[in-house]
């Protein structure tokens, strides 16, 4: 039994259909500490989701376990609340609803009637949501689906919350404020978050510790960068603090590495640094590795 | 200058009320006239087997200022006969629906089910209605419940079929909401199975409704009795082409407005998502 609020030990997981077996993840192991907010970066298909999954219990390993403040993971359930990256809010329901429902399910006979309907109005104030209450999911934004997503996943006061690309499908000034608000909210209430992303900014912005996986097929853990930055941070101040500038690079370096489509520039230290003030390069820049364009969404 | 604005406003209104007839009434309105007059020289030419629409109206007369008249066994006003149609159909279709869904439900969700289940439906889907009547004729000895068995026959399929089809759709990602929150199994069924199927257990109660009223007025001409479908029967008999012709718009008129009630309650169920 290890010391940390949350472990991930010897976690493998093979898909079989048939005959196809596909080797997703081999041999990932993860300590996070209670309050810490952890994020997973890598390339697409890497089996980063198959990792939350696997923490959230809607998938079981093939081999090794999920710990959680001293229980092992079987099931599902509120303790563990995922931000899906589709928002996945039920049509069918108002905001409040949505939220209500997930409340309600949690503190069944802990909380009163009126204490459920505070705390669901309190979590969608949150994250600034108090205001369409009685709107259903079709009548909002995709921002603002995104958040009432995040209500409902703080709603369940999770020993640890699961963030599977929280903000991917949002525009640059909708998924700033959002990084914002989940950046607040975590200052206030001190939760344990795991976040997949692919924004290299945003990881370095928001985690402790930056988990970076290996491609696929068996892919583990590449590297862990730990992000010495205290807390609270300022986005505007970030951006020329010189230590950000050093992770965000080494964090470029590392998917570049793995990168199926570099090799050339890899060796060269130099381009990294280049790549990270503008993605989009120069004219030469762009002729010397033709698919490399914009590196930090290569993830 | 007040009476300028108040006149300039009503004139506007006006306008836009006329705007919406012209845009909506008239068209309509226009085809069915013509074909009314169509109608009406085609049928007034020498030797024409059919009354004109004019002559339809005078020898029906009778029948439409007087829809509900009861003078007892089968000679009831326009009115009872439609109802008593009616009362058939909700009958079948209600036990339809209960059965539809529950085993589009069942269906839908177990694998064995649907392998057990899906070929015998798909052969029988394809009887034709009245083809059940002296099956259940025979077996209910009785007219009036074989009648509603009928409707209850015809309206079942699409029911099944689209609840199935529904349930089978519902997204992982509700799925594995419900299982994050842990909805247990009614919980489940009934948050975030039937209304994520609605929108195609609407379809299919849709299609129900129309293939019950569809069948309802062949199976009472050969069950006989108070309804529709025998009125038309017995009028044919005797002759009465008028009567017929009254009785069809009547029947298209009650069919249309099924479907609509039906459209309507699925669209305020599903708060307006469709399939
Ligand atoms: N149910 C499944 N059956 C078979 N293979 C699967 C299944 N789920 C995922 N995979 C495979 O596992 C690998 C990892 O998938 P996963 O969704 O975890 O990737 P990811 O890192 O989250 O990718 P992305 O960044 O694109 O979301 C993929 O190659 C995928 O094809
Ligand atoms: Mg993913």
């Amino acid at each position: 039994m290890s010391s940390h609020y949350l472990s991930i030990e010897g976690l493998n997981k093979v898909f079989r259909k048939g005959k196809d077996v596909t080797d997703v993840l081999r041999n990932v192991n993860l300590h996070v500490d209670q309050g810490e907010y952890v994020s997973i970066i890598g390339h697409s298909g890497c089996g980063k989701s198959t990792v939350l999954n696997i923490i959230a219990g809607l998938i079981e390993p093939s081999t090794g376990c999920v710990i959680l403040d001293r229980k092992e993971v079987t099931h599902p359930g509120p303790d563990r609340a995922v931000v899906f990256q589709n928002h996945s809010l039920l049509p069918w329901l108002t905001v409040y609803e949505n939220v209500h429902l997930a409340v309600k399910k949690t503190f069944q006979g802990i909380k009163s009637r009126a204490e459920m309907r505070a705390w669901t109005e309190h979590n969608l104030e949150l994250v600034n949501m108090g205001h369409a209450l009685r709107k259903i999911p079709s009548e909002i934004s995709g921002g603002m689906k995104q958040r009432v997503g995040i209500a409902r996943a703080l709603a369940m006061e999770p020993k640890v919350l699961l963030l599977d690309e929280p903000f991917g499908a949002l525009d640059a000034l909708t998924r700033a404020h959002l990084q914002d608000e989940v950046m607040r909210i975590h200052n206030e209430l001190g939760n344990t978050v795991i976040m997949i992303t692919h924004d290299v900014d945003e990881a370095v912005l928001l985690s402790d510790r930056i988990v970076m996986m290996t491609n696929g097929p068996a892919a583990t853990i590449g590297e862990i960068l730990t992000i010495d930055i205290p807390h609270p941070r300022d986005r505007v101040a970030m951006a020329d603090h010189p230590k950000f500038n050093e992770y965000r690079a080494a964090v470029l370096r590392f998917l570049y590495d793995r990168s199926t489509l570099g090799g050339k520039g890899a060796a060269d230290g130099d381009s990294a640094a280049r790549d990270q003030r503008d993605p989009d390069a120069s004219p030469e820049d762009t002729e010397n590795n033709k698919k490399i364009i914009p590196l930090s969404r290569i993830a | 200058m007040t009476t300028t604005t108040f006149s300039d406003d009503f004139f506007q209104r006006l306008q836009t009320v006329r705007d919406c007839l012209v845009h909506r009434a008239l068209p309509p309105v226009t085809v069915i006239l013509g074909l009314l007059i169509v109608w009406q020289i085609l049928c007034s030419r020498e030797g024409a087997h059919l009354p004109t629409p004019v002559a339809v109206v005078q020898e029906t007369w009778e029948l439409i200022i007087h829809p509900f008249y009861d003078h007892g066994g089968n000679d009831v006003g326009m009115g009872w006969q439609i109802l008593a149609s009616l009362k058939r159909v909700a009958y079948g279709y209600s036990l339809a629906v209960i059965a539809g869904v529950s085993l589009g439900v069942l269906v839908g969700i177990s694998t064995w089910a649907m392998r057990g289940l899906d070929p015998v439906f798909q052969v029988l889907r394809t009887v034709p209605p009245l083809a059940w009547l002296p099956i259940a004729l025979a077996g209910f000895q009785n007219n009036n419940p074989s009648a509603i068995f009928v409707i209850f026959i015809t309206a079942i399929w699409p029911i099944i079929i689209n609840t199935s089809v529904g349930v089978r759709q519902i997204p992982m990602d509700y799925r594995n909401v419900a299982r994050v929150i842990r909805l247990n199994g009614w919980e489940y069924f009934h948050r975030i199975m039937l209304p994520a199927a609605a929108p195609y257990i609407f379809s299919g109660l849709r299609i129900g409704i129309g293939l019950s009223w569809l069948a309802i007025v062949a199976a009472e001409m050969l069950i006989g009795g108070v309804g529709i479908g025998f009125f038309i029967w017995d009028a044919w008999n005797a002759s009465l082409i008028s009567d017929i012709v009254l009785a069809l718009v009547y029947v298209g008129i009650v069919g249309f407005i099924l479907d609509r009630i039906v459209a309507r309650i699925g669209q305020q169920l599903t708060r307006g998502v469709t399939v």
